[in-house]
């Protein structure tokens, strides 16, 4: 099968982007250097296509007590208007997706999933719904743009013609309209940086990030390694890497939004549990002391040389200048300030636990 | 693309320069636009015997690691130091200040199995 290409394909090719397959899809990697999209996001703005993400819309007149089953963060407190990062669990308490739930009105949820994960959520949630709620799933219908950086929200208010700075909380969104389109604009993002979200009609897709590159001459087109670097730096966890289905949220670092106590839920039995008798294994943050990049799928190793976990993402980052990484390690290790040892091209690097996020903006 | 045409080159995108009993050895212009953004150079310990085809150092970007195969054996007798704090250099200036390490006791006959600069771009032209 063919890579899918999003509404915005002939700009990245205009633009001179590297398209690489991603989840099947055709993707800008970058359009000059990752360094320097990084740092645009960093200090000014920066312009992605996230349009390879999915929407699937929950309706009904039980949508609430669907979602509320089906993920770990309690749906009750969204009211519309408001926006909850929440993970879809699966019964041993695994992650099936991270995603955003958008409540729209009572009855109608907007989910944004993984591009990677649209066809198992669709299929996992249709399955497993018990309540008289429909998942719709919407893909095809949205471009999504992302705009994330100091400059962000004013640049978009100057296109769309809104108030957000003062009107949109963050995790918050609002409808709006663009070329007689209706869009939403979501104040939510994937870089540790302000900024917005926006869903607008394919069709409309390509209009609209025409003119936000008009807007401001600092705006700078970033691809998807600038948005993993960014992402890292901020801490924020990635489906496949922190978050996987035989890790559970509360081990893969995201327990703050496992609501254990709204009530049975999918995976809900196992969770509590490792709650109360606490977690064997969990997601920390580490910075490598000596020389040398440390990236996923190396081994950890405690001083005595026994092995206590792995990396999940690791790299060199931009802004920090500096090799940091995740890892799910052992918790008797996950200590502020442990030295723990990795494994690069058989050599045995020292490396710190630090705390998260590596980066957080002023 | 630019392949300077006093150097010899390979299929895996390095570089090898001459001078005396001296070889340099790098990356193409080619590779670094291909991977991007160097952030980091694993160097071989000064006095490594390396055969040529062996890898010789590792780059990385901030996507990936990549060996590089040093285009010639010889000894390793200098790598380069100002790579450590500026790894940047092997993007901005490939064929210069970002070579990677320097080879003595060279065997020049194994040059001939390398591609001169024009055959090195029909090369990435056609198979790149």
């Amino acid at each position: 099968m063919g890579l899918k290409r999003t509404p915005l394909y002939e700009i990245h090719r205009e633009l001179g982007a590297r398209l690489v397959p991603f989840a099947g899809w055709e993707m800008p990697v970058r359009y000059s250097s990752i360094v320097e999209e990084h740092m645009a996001v960093r200090k000014h703005c920066g312009i992605f296509d996230v349009s390879h993400m999915g929407e699937i819309e929950c309706v009904g007149s039980e949508a609430d007590r669907a979602l509320n089953y089906l993920t770990c963060n309690d749906v009750s407190k969204l009211v519309p208007g408001k926006a909850q990062y929440t993970a879809i669990t699966n019964e041993r308490g695994g992650v099936v997706d991270d995603i955003i739930i958008y409540m729209m009105s009572p009855g109608r949820y907007l989910l944004c999933v993984n591009a990677a994960n649209i066809e198992k959520d669709f299929s996992w949630l249709s399955s497993h719904n018990k309540f008289d709620a429909e998942f719709l799933n919407r893909s095809d219908e949205f471009g999504q743009i992302a705009i994330q950086g100091p400059k962000a929200v004013n640049i978009a208010e100057s296109v769309l013609c809104l108030d957000i700075d003062s009107q949109l909380k963050y995790f918050h969104h609002m409808s709006g309209e663009y070329g007689g389109e209706k869009i939403i604009i979501a104040r939510t993002g994937y870089t540790g940086e302000d900024g917005v979200e926006v869903f607008i009609p394919a069709g409309a897709a390509k209009d609209l990030w025409d003119k936000l590159m008009e807007a401001d001459s600092d705006l700078k087109p970033c691809g998807l390694g600038a948005r993993d670097t960014l992402r890292l730096e901020a801490a924020l966890p990635l489906y496949g890497h922190e978050l996987r289905d035989d890790i559970t949220a509360l081990e893969s670092g995201i327990g703050i939004f496992v609501k254990i106590d709204k009530g049975n839920f999918m995976g809900s039995d196992i969770l509590k549990r490792q709650k109360e008798e606490g977690v064997k294994r969990k997601l920390v943050g580490f910075k490598v002391l000596a020389s040398g990049i440390v990236r996923e799928n190396s081994m950890i190793y405690a001083e005595g040389g026994e092995e206590i976990g792995f990396v999940t993402s690791g790299t060199k980052t931009p802004f920090l200048d500096a090799p940091i990484g995740l890892a799910i390690l052992d918790v008797n290790y996950s200590k502020i300030g442990t030295e723990i040892f990795a494994e690069v091209r058989g050599k045995k690097i020292k490396c710190e636990v630090v705390k998260r996020p590596f980066y957080k903006r002023n | 693309m630019d392949a300077p045409s006093d150097l010899r080159y390979t299929k895996d995108h390095e570089w090898v320069r001459v001078e005396g009993e001296e070889a340099t050895v790098g990356i193409t212009d080619f590779a670094q636009g291909e991977l991007g953004d160097i952030v980091f150079v694993e160097f071989p310990e000064e006095g490594t015997e390396i055969v040529s085809g062996d890898s010789v150092c590792v780059v990385e970007s901030t996507k990936a690691a990549s060996d590089v195969y040093s285009p010639i054996s010889g000894k390793v007798s200098e790598v380069n130091k100002e790579l450590e704090n500026a790894p940047e250099l092997i993007n901005s200036d490939p064929y210069g200040d970002g070579w990677l390490v320097k080879l003595e006791d060279i065997d020049t006959s194994e040059l001939e199995e390398l591609m001169s600069a024009e055959e090195y771009i029909k090369f990435v032209e056609e198979e790149a």
